[in-house]
C-alpha cells in the first residue's frame, strides 16, 4: 500500500509536467491538425537556457534564496522559448499550411533534429547538472514521502493549467483560438486574424514548455540535449490519451499517463515475476499510445475524429 | 524501324557500361579515396535496400512508417543470435536470410494489423512507438535471462560463407585481391539489384496499382473492390521483409550489433532518403539513400579544413552532420517538397498547391 501511494504521488507530479507539455501539442493540433514534433525540443531548450542562467548566478555567488534564482532562470527561459516557438511556426510551418500533410511533418522532424544538435553543440553531450539550491524538505503522508519540490511542481502546474483554462474560456483571445480550431476559413471570414492567433498559440504553448522543462530538470536534477525527445513523445501520448485538440483532455491525459507509468514501473517486477524491471518504464507510454489509438482514437475526452488523422 | 534499332543498341550499350562501372567501382574507390570508402559504399548499398523497402510502404502504399528500423533490427538480431557464440549456434547463411525476411514480415504484419484504421500522422506516431518498444526490449533483454546481451550488443557474429568462401577474409582471384569490404560490395550489389527488380515489378503489378489507389483515396479504392486491409498488410510485410534481409546482411558485414544502431534517428534518416530522393520513384529513392550515406562521410573533411584554416577544430564535424541534416530537411520541404527526382504522379499532386481549399490528396485529406 505504501508503494502504491508513493508511486501515485510520483506519478501525479510527473504527470502534471507531462500535462504542461501536452497542452502545447494539443493546442497546436487543435488549430492546425499538425503534430509539432519540435515541441519536446522547445521544452529542452527552456531547461537548458534556465540552467545556464541559474548556473551563472550560482557561479557568481549572487546572494539570493534558491527559489528566486530558479525563478530568474525561468523568467529568462520563458521569453526565449516564446521567441523560439514563434520562429518555428513562422519559418517551418506557416509556408506549408496548405501543402500536403507530410511536408509539415517532415519540417517538424527537421526542426527538432536541428534544435537538438544546436543544443548539443552549445551545451555539449554531457548532462548539465541542476545546482542543489532548492530547499529539500519532505513530508510523510500515510507511509509515503512527498518532497517540497514535488508539492511545488504539482501546485505550480495545476495553477498554470487553471490559468490557461481561464484564458481559453473567458478572454477574447481564447474565443478566437476556439473559433480558429473550429474552422480556419470561417474564423478568418468572421474577422479573426488567423495568423496572429496561430502565432500566439505557439507562443503560449512554448512558454508552458519552458516552465515544464525547468520543472523536469529540477525534478531529476539534470538536463540533457536529448531529454526533449522522450518527454515530447510522452506528452504527445498524454495529449492523445486525453483526446487531442482538447485542453482538459491534455491535462487529464498527462496526469493519467504519469500515474500509469509510475505504477507500471513500480509493479512490473512483481507482475512478471522479476522478468522485467523498472527499466521498462518507457515502454508504458508507447503501449498506452498504441492501445488508445487502436481502441479509441478520439481519446478519453475528445470528440470523435475517428479515422481523420 | 531505323530509329528503333540504334536506340535499342544504345540501351544495351549503356547497360553494359553501367555494369562495368558498378563492377569496377570498389576498385576505383579504393584506389582514389581509400579502403574506408569501400565500406562506405557497402553501407550506401545497405541503405539503398532499406530505402527501397520503406519506399514500398511509404511511397507505394502511402503508409507513413517512422519505425521502419525495427525490421532492420529484427533481421540483424535474428542473424546475430543464430550465428554467433551468443547461443553457440552457427546456422548457415542460406537458412538465416530467408528466416530473417519471414520473421521481419511477421513483425511487419504485427505492426500493421492494429494500425489499419490509422493514417498519416497518427500512423507515423504509432509506428515510431513500435520501433522504440523493440529498441527498449533489445536494450533490456539481458536480465534475468540473457538473450540480447543488452546495451553491450552481440559480438563475433559469423561472416557470410557461401560455398566455403568466407566473406570475412581477403581472397585472391587471378592476381586481384578482394578484401572483405570488396566481397561484401558484390554481395550487397546483387541483393540491391534483386530488390530493385522486385520493386519495379511490384510497382507495375496489380498489387502496385492497388497500393497506388489506396494511397490516393482509400475509400474510393475500397469501393472499387480493392481489399484494402490485406493489401496494406502486404505492404507492411513486404517492406519489413526487405528490411529484415538488409538487417541480416548488416549484422554479418559488421560482425557486431548493438541497440545503438537501431534508434529512431535511423528510421527518420531512411524516411528522409525516401522523401528527399522522391517518394515512389526507385531512382530517386536510391539517389537519396546514396547522398545521405555519402555526404555525411564527406563532412569528415570539414574537420581537416577547420584545422587547416583556424588551426584547431571549432565545431566537431560529427555534430555538424545532423545539424545540416535538419536544415536540409526543412529546406527541402520548403523549396522542393516533391523530392529530387519526383515520380510523375507525385509531381502532379504537389503542383496542385494553388488551390488551398482543396489540398492534394496526399495521405489523408478526408474529413
Amino acid at each position: 500500500m505504501d508503494i502504491f501511494l508513493q508511486q501515485l504521488i510520483n506519478g501525479l507530479v510527473l504527470g502534471s509536467v507531462y500535462a504542461l507539455v501536452a497542452l502545447g501539442y494539443t493546442m497546436v493540433y487543435g488549430i492546425l491538425e499538425l503534430i509539432n514534433f519540435a515541441h519536446g525540443e522547445v521544452t529542452m531548450m527552456g531547461a537548458m537556457v534556465a540552467l545556464t542562467v541559474i548556473g551563472a548566478l550560482v557561479g557568481a555567488h549572487v546572494d539570493l534564496p534558491g527559489i528566486l534564482i530558479v525563478a530568474t532562470g525561468v523568467l529568462v527561459a520563458i521569453p526565449t522559448c516564446m521567441l523560439l516557438g514563434f520562429t518555428i511556426e513562422r519559418v517551418a510551418y506557416r509556408p506549408l499550411r496548405h501543402a500536403p500533410r507530410l511536408a509539415p511533418l517532415i519540417t517538424a522532424i527537421g526542426v527538432s533534429i536541428l534544435l537538438q544538435n544546436i543544443a548539443m553543440i552549445v551545451w555539449g553531450r554531457q548532462y548539465v547538472k541542476f545546482p542543489a539550491i532548492l530547499p529539500s524538505g519532505s513530508h510523510q503522508i500515510g507511509g509515503a514521502t512527498i518532497s517540497d519540490l514535488q508539492i511545488f511542481i504539482l501546485v505550480l502546474s495545476l495553477g498554470i493549467m487553471a490559468g490557461l483554462v481561464l484564458l481559453v474560456q473567458k478572454t477574447k483571445l481564447g474565443r478566437a483560438m476556439r473559433a480558429t480550431a473550429q474552422s480556419l476559413q470561417v474564423a478568418s471570414l468572421m474577422g479573426v486574424n488567423v495568423n496572429t492567433v496561430i502565432a500566439l498559440t505557439f507562443i503560449i504553448g512554448s512558454a508552458l514548455a519552458a516552465v515544464a522543462g525547468v520543472m523536469v530538470a529540477a525534478y531529476y536534477g539534470l538536463a540533457h540535449y536529448y531529454m526533449g525527445f522522450l518527454l515530447g513523445l510522452k506528452a504527445f501520448t498524454a495529449a492523445v490519451l486525453g483526446g487531442i485538440g482538447n485542453i482538459a483532455g491534455a491535462m487529464l491525459g498527462g496526469l493519467l499517463l504519469g500515474v500509469i507509468e509510475s505504477l507500471g514501473a513500480g509493479y512490473i517486477g512483481d507482475l512478471t515475476g522479476g522478468f522485467m524491471g523498472s527499466n521498462y518504464q518507457d515502454v508504458f507510454a508507447f503501449l498506452v499510445l498504441i492501445l488508445v489509438l487502436v481502441l479509441r482514437p478520439s481519446g478519453l475526452l475528445g470528440e470523435h475524429v475517428g479515422e481523420r488523422a | 524501324m531505323r530509329l528503333v534499332a540504334p536506340t535499342r543498341r544504345n540501351a544495351w550499350l549503356s547497360f553494359v557500361l553501367l555494369g562495368l562501372l558498378l563492377g569496377c567501382l570498389p576498385f576505383l574507390v579504393d584506389a582514389g579515396l581509400g579502403r574506408s570508402w569501400v565500406r562506405i559504399l557497402d553501407f550506401a548499398l545497405l541503405y539503398m535496400m532499406l530505402a527501397l523497402g520503406l519506399n514500398i510502404v511509404v511511397g507505394y502504399a502511402g503508409l507513413l512508417d517512422l519505425g521502419y528500423i525495427a525490421f532492420y533490427a529484427v533481421g540483424a538480431y535474428l542473424y546475430a543470435l543464430l550465428a554467433s557464440p551468443q547461443f553457440g549456434l552457427h546456422l548457415p547463411f542460406w537458412v538465416l536470410l530467408p528466416l530473417g525476411a519471414c520473421v521481419a514480415a511477421v513483425f511487419g504484419m504485427l505492426l500493421g494489423a492494429p494500425t489499419l484504421r490509422l493514417r498519416g500522422d497518427y500512423l507515423a506516431i504509432v509506428t515510431l512507438g513500435f520501433g522504440e518498444i523493440i529498441r527498449i526490449f533489445m536494450n533490456n533483454l539481458d536480465a534475468p535471462v540473457n538473450i540480447t546481451n543488452g546495451p553491450q550488443g552481440i559480438t563475433l557474429i559469423d561472416p557470410i560463407v557461401i560455398g566455403g568462401l568466407s566473406f570475412g577474409q581477403t581472397h585472391e582471384f587471378a592476381g586481384i585481391r578482394f578484401s572483405s569490404a570488396h566481397s561484401y560490395y558484390y554481395l550487397f550489389l546483387a541483393a540491391t539489384l534483386l530488390v530493385i527488380f522486385l520493386s519495379m515489378r511490384l510497382q507495375d503489378s496489380r498489387i502496385g496499382r492497388a497500393w497506388a489507389a489506396i494511397r490516393e483515396d482509400e475509400t474510393a479504392a475500397a469501393a472499387m473492390g480493392i481489399n484494402t486491409r490485406n493489401l496494406k498488410l502486404l505492404a507492411f510485410a513486404m517492406g519489413a521483409s526487405f528490411g529484415g534481409v538488409a538487417g541480416g546482411l548488416f549484422a554479418a558485414f559488421q560482425g557486431f550489433i548493438s541497440p545503438e544502431s537501431f534508434n529512431l534517428l535511423e528510421s527518420i534518416m531512411i524516411l528522409c532518403m525516401v522523401v528527399l530522393g522522391g517518394m515512389g520513384n526507385i531512382a530517386g529513392v536510391m539517389l537519396g539513400a546514396f547522398l545521405l550515406t555519402v555526404l555525411p562521410e564527406a563532412l569528415r573533411y570539414v574537420g581537416d579544413v577547420q584545422r587547416w584554416y583556424f588551426g584547431r577544430i571549432l565545431v566537431d564535424p560529427a555534430d555538424l552532420r545532423m545539424l545540416l541534416f535538419g536544415l536540409a530537411l526543412v529546406g527541402m520541404m520548403l523549396f522542393r517538397p516533391e523530392g529530387m527526382i519526383p515520380s510523375a504522379q507525385r509531381r502532379r499532386e504537389f503542383q496542385h498547391q494553388d488551390a488551398p481549399d482543396e489540398p492534394p490528396p496526399l495521405y489523408d485529406q478526408q474529413k
